[in-house]
C-alpha cells in the first residue's frame, strides 16, 4: 500500500502560496539600511518551509531555487554580508521565478526556464560576490551546506546519506505505508527490535526534513527518532540522538550543492546550526494557530445554522401562545436558546470573513513596480486592512481593485516634474482603504493625482454621441467613464485614458450588489469608492404584508414607515401617484398592482407606505401592514426555478413557509418607467 | 391487486429488460414517469405565489430548508379540477440537478414494462405534444401515457428554467 501523495498537494500550494505572499511584504516592508533581524528571520523561515515541503514532493525545481535562496538569506541574517537593494529586488525576483514554477506544478502552466536559469545564478553571484568581501567569515553557502555535510561522515560520493529511523509503536498497516513512501526516497531495509518496534534503514540522498515530512502524515514527528549514520551500513554505530531529532543539524548535502568546492572553515557550520534550529522550532509553534478546511464544509456548516435558526425561530413562535406564568421555566429556556442560536450563527458567519488585508497585500509590490517603470514617485498606504469582508466576495473584489489601483497609479499621479511645477510634494500619495458603513463595506482608492478633466470626458462623450450636455453634475460626468467603449488614450487625463476596462469594473461590482462612486477634485486628485454588502447569505429584513403575502424588504434600502394624510397623496394624470413626505415628491409605488395580488387596502390612508432608497432614487412602496423586522437567510429561487422580475431571493419564515425576498432596485427602476420623467414640482 | 405481483415477478425476471415507472392519473387518464426521476412523493402543503408567473405555476415551497417550485400537471393539460385537500400528491422530482415538484390527482403504484411493452405514441389525440413522449405503455388492460419528463420540465413551454444568455 501506497499513500497517494498528490492528495496533499493541494495543501503545499496553498501554503506555498502564504509563504510566498508573506514573504513579499516582508521584503517591501524590510528597512536596506538597517533590517530588523525579526523580518530576516521570518523571511528566511518562509524560504525554508518552501524548500522542506517542495524536497517532499519532489519538485526538484523549486527546491533548487529556494535552497540558493536560504543560503544567502542565512548568511545575511547572521550579518555575514551587509543587505543591499540588489539583495531585494533579486529575492522579489525569485519570489516570481517560484510562483511561476509552483504554477507550472500546480495548473501545468508553462515555466519560463531562462527565468530560472538567471535568477539562480544572481542568486550564486551575489552569494559568491562577497567571497572576496574582507568581511567574509564563511565561503559561499551551498559550499557550507556541502561542508556541514561532510563534517558529519554521512555523505557517500552519490551525496547519498544514510539514516536509521526508530519508530514508536504503531500499526504494522502504517509501517507498510511508510516503508512504500520512504521507499520512493532510497534504498530501504527495516528490522523489527524486541519491543516489537520498528526500525528502517534508509539510504538516500534527500535530506532529513523530508523523511520527517513524509513521516509526519502517519505519526507525530516527536516520537521518531531519526539518526544519521556513515556512507556505510552502519546503523548499530549510529548516535542515538534523544529529544529533538536534530533538525538542520545534520543538514545533509543537497546533490546540486555538493559538486561545489568545500572550503568553508568549521565554526561558520557551527555558528548557523543554532539559529536554524531556534527558529525552526519557532516556526512549528505558529502552525497550531490555523486550520485549513474546505470551504463546502464551512458552506455546509453555515446552512445548518440557518436551519437552526429557521427552528428556533419555528419554537418561539409556537410558544408564544402559551400562558407566560405556567410556563415560565420553558419560556426561560426558550429565551436562552434564542441566545445562543443567535451567537452561534454569528460565529459560524465569521468563519467565511476574511480581513481586506488579503486582498491589499497584493498592492504594494505592484504599486512599487509600476511606479518604478513609469519613473513616478509613489507613496502607498493601506487603511483598515483588518476590516473584514466575506471570502467569496474578497476573492472577487481582487481584480476590480487591481484595474483601479493600477489606473491610479498610471493615470492618476503625475510625473515628479509635473508635480513640482503644480507646488505639490514629488511623491504621490496613494491610498486605499476599507470601513464598515452600516451593512456594508466601503472601499477606497484615493490619489492626489491631477484628479479627472471634465472638459475632455465631455468632449469625448459628444464624439461617441453620448447624450451629454454642459450643465450635467460633475457627478453624473465621472460616471460616464463607467459607459462601455469609453476607453480610448489622450482622452481623460495627459497621460492616456483612465478608462480604459471601467466598464467592466463597474459590472462586476454591480454583480456583487455594489456601487461605485467617483469624487475628483481637478489638480488635487480622484477618489474611486465601492460600496458592498457586508455578506450575501444573511440579510436584516422588514416583513410586509399585502393581502395574504408577506414579503421581505432588506432594511438596508428603507429609510422610514408611515401612513401618510390625505392631503399628501396627489394625482398625477396618467402617471399614478405621488407621496408628499418632508417637502420632497415621491412616485407611490402600489405593491398589489406590480404583483397583481387582491389587497385589503388601495388607498394610501388606509395602507403603509414604506419609503425606500436605492442608487439615490427614493420612492414610496405601499402595503398593507408592516409585520415585523428579522434576520433573514437568503436561499436562492433561482437554483430551482429561474429570476422573477422584483424579486431577489426567498427565505423560509418561522412557521417552515416561504416568503419572498423583494428587489427594491428594480422595483424602483420599474417606477421610473411608470413616471418616464423623475418627479420634481 | 394482481398487477402488484405480476410486477414483482417481472422485476425479478428480467432486471435489464424492463424500465420502471412511476404510474399517476391526471382526470381520468393514467401517466407514467421514469421512476429515477422521482425524489419523493408529499401531501400539498400551502405554497408561496409568485407574482406574474403562469396559473399552473403554484408557487414555491420549502422542502427541508431548500426552495422549489410546484407546478399543477392538472392546470397545464386541463385535466380533472384542481382541488387542494390531504389527498392532492405533489411528486417531487429531480431533474438536471434541479428539484421541481409536480401536482397530480393520485399515484397508483410502480411498475416494470419491457420494451416490447412501450408502443410509438401517436402522432395526435393527447393533450402533450408528442416530443415529450417515450411512448404508449400496456400492461393488461391499462395504457399508461409515458411522459419524457426530462424533456417536458426543461421545456420552455414550462418556464421552470431561464433560457441560458436569454
Amino acid at each position: 500500500m501506497t499513500i497517494d501523495m498528490s492528495q496533499f498537494y493541494q495543501v503545499f500550494f496553498d501554503e506555498a502560496d502564504e509563504l510566498l505572499a508573506e514573504m513579499e511584504k516582508l521584503l517591501l516592508a524590510l528597512d536596506v539600511s538597517a533590517p530588523d533581524s525579526e523580518d530576516l528571520n521570518a523571511i528566511f523561515r518562509a524560504a525554508h518551509s518552501i524548500k522542506g515541503g517542495a524536497a517532499t514532493f519532489a519538485f526538484n525545481d523549486i527546491t533548487e531555487v529556494t535552497h540558493m535562496l536560504e543560503s544567502l538569506l542565512d548568511r545575511i541574517r547572521k550579518g555575514e554580508m551587509a543587505l543591499t537593494p540588489d539583495h531585494v529586488e533579486a529575492f522579489l525576483v525569485s519570489k516570481d521565478v517560484l510562483t511561476m514554477q509552483m504554477d507550472g506544478h500546480h495548473h501545468g502552466s508553462s515555466v519560463d526556464q531562462d527565468a530560472v536559469g538567471s535568477v539562480c545564478l544572481r542568486l550564486k553571484a551575489l552569494s559568491q560576490g562577497i567571497a572576496d568581501a574582507p568581511l567574509a567569515v564563511a565561503t559561499p553557502a551551498p559550499a557550507a551546506a556541502a561542508e556541514s555535510a561532510s563534517a558529519a561522515p554521512v555523505a557517500d560520493a552519490d551525496g547519498n546519506c544514510l539514516f536509521r529511523i526508530e519508530l514508536p509503536a504503531v500499526p504494522q498497516r502504517d509501517v507498510d505505508a511508510l516503508a512504500a513512501e520512504l521507499g520512493l526516497l532510497g534504498t530501504i531495509s527495516q528490522e523489527t527490535l524486541a519491543d516489537q518496534r520498528v526500525v528502517f534503514t534508509l539510504t538516500t540522498p534527500e535530506s532529513q526534513d523530508s523523511i520527517i515530512a513524509i513521516c509526519s502524515f502517519v505519526l507525530d514527528p516527536d516520537d521518531l527518532k531519526i539518526t544519521q549514520g556513515g556512507a556505510q551500513a552502519g546503523a548499530a554505530e549510529a548516535k542515538p540522538s534523544d529529544d529533538d531529532p536534530g533538525y538542520g543539524i545534520f543538514e545533509p548535502a543537497h546533490t546540486e550543492a555538493a559538486p561545489q568546492p568545500a572550503v568553508a572553515a568549521a565554526p561558520a557550520a557551527e555558528a548557523r546550526n543554532p539559529g536554524r534550529r531556534a527558529t525552526d522550532k519557532e516556526g512549528s509553534g505558529q502552525e497550531s494557530s490555523s486550520i485549513r478546511v474546505g470551504i463546502e464544509k464551512v458552506d455546509q456548516l453555515i446552512n445548518l445554522v440557518g436551519e437552526l435558526v429557521i427552528t428556533q425561530a419555528m419554537i418561539e413562535q409556537r410558544i408564544s401562545v402559551l400562558d407566560p406564568i405556567q410556563y415560565e421555566r420553558l419560556l426561560n429556556s426558550v429565551g436562552q436558546l434564542t441566545r445562543n442560536t443567535r451567537d452561534l450563527q454569528e460565529a459560524v458567519m465569521s468563519i467565511r470573513m476574511m480581513p481586506m488585508d488579503y486582498v491589499f497585500s497584493r498592492f504594494p509590490r505592484m504599486v512599487r513596480d509600476l511606479a518604478s517603470k513609469l519613473g513616478k514617485k509613489v507613496e502607498f498606504v493601506t487603511r483598515g486592512a483588518a476590516t473584514e469582508l466575506d471570502k467569496g466576495l474578497i476573492e472577487r473584489i481582487v481584480d476590480p481593485l487591481t484595474h483601479l489601483v493600477r489606473n491610479s497609479v498610471d493615470h492618476g499621479i503625475e510625473m515628479p516634474e509635473k508635480r513640482r511645477a503644480n507646488n505639490k510634494n514629488d511623491t504621490g500619495k496613494l491610498t486605499l482603504s476599507a470601513a464598515h458603513q452600516g451593512g456594508n463595506i466601503v472601499i477606497e482608492v484615493s490619489d492626489d493625482g491631477g484628479g479627472l478633466s471634465r472638459e475632455r470626458i465631455l468632449d469625448k462623450a459628444k464624439q461617441q454621441g453620448l447624450p451629454v450636455s454642459d450643465t450635467m453634475p460633475d457627478a453624473e460626468v465621472w460616471q460616464l467613464i463607467f459607459a462601455p467603449g469609453f476607453s480610448t488614450a489622450e482622452v481623460v487625463t495627459d497621460v492616456s485614458g483612465r478608462g480604459v476596462g471601467m466598464d467592466v469594473v463597474k459590472r462586476n461590482i454591480t454583480a456583487m450588489g455594489g456601487t461605485v462612486d467617483i469624487r475628483s477634485v481637478p489638480g488635487a486628485g480622484t477618489t474611486i469608492a465601492i460600496s458592498l454588502p457586508l455578506t450575501l447569505a444573511i440579510l436584516d429584513g422588514m416583513s410586509v404584508r399585502v393581502g395574504e403575502e408577506v414579503y421581505i424588504l432588506p432594511l438596508g434600502y428603507v429609510i422610514e414607515s408611515l401612513q401618510p394624510a390625505a392631503a399628501d397623496v396627489k394625482d398625477i394624470a396618467g402617471q399614478g401617484q405621488v407621496v408628499k413626505i418632508r417637502e420632497e415628491y415621491l412616485p407611490l409605488i402600489p405593491l398589489y398592482q406590480i404583483f397583481a395580488i387582491e389587497p385589503n387596502f388601495t388607498d394610501p390612508t388606509q395602507g403603509i407606505v414604506v419609503i425606500l432608497e436605492a442608487d439615490g432614487k427614493k420612492a414610496a412602496l405601499l402595503v398593507d401592514a408592516l409585520v415585523g423586522q428579522q434576520q433573514v437567510v437568503v436561499k436562492n429561487l433561482e437554483s430551482n426555478f429561474r429570476k422573477v422580475a422584483g424579486i431577489s431571493g426567498a427565505t423560509i419564515l418561522g412557521d417552515g413557509g416561504v416568503s419572498l425576498i423583494l428587489d427594491v432596485s428594480a422595483l424602483l427602476r420599474s417606477s421610473r418607467q411608470l413616471n418616464a420623467d423623475p418627479v420634481f414640482f | 391487486m394482481s398487477y402488484s405481483t405480476q410486477t414483482q415477478a417481472q422485476t425479478e425476471a428480467g432486471e435489464d429488460a424492463g424500465k420502471e415507472f412511476l404510474a399517476f392519473t391526471l382526470g381520468k387518464e393514467e401517466y407514467g414517469i421514469d421512476i429515477l426521476r422521482v425524489q419523493e412523493i408529499r401531501g400539498y402543503e400551502p405554497v408561496t405565489r409568485i407574482a406574474n408567473a403562469p396559473d399552473f405555476i403554484k408557487g414555491v415551497v420549502n422542502l427541508r430548508g431548500i426552495i422549489v417550485p410546484v407546478v399543477d400537471m392538472r392546470i397545464k393539460l386541463n385535466l380533472g379540477s384542481p382541488t387542494y385537500d390531504q389527498f392532492t400528491v405533489v411528486i417531487i422530482l429531480s431533474i438536471a440537478g434541479r428539484v421541481v415538484g409536480m401536482v397530480v390527482d393520485s399515484v397508483s403504484d410502480v411498475t416494470t414494462l419491457s420494451p416490447e411493452q412501450v408502443k410509438p405514441a401517436p402522432e395526435m389525440g393527447t393533450t402533450f405534444d408528442s416530443d415529450y413522449l417515450i411512448g404508449l405503455g400496456t400492461l393488461n388492460d391499462r395504457m399508461l401515457i409515458l411522459v419524457d419528463i426530462d424533456k417536458l420540465m426543461s421545456s420552455a413551454e414550462m418556464g421552470l428554467i431561464e433560457k441560458i444568455a436569454a
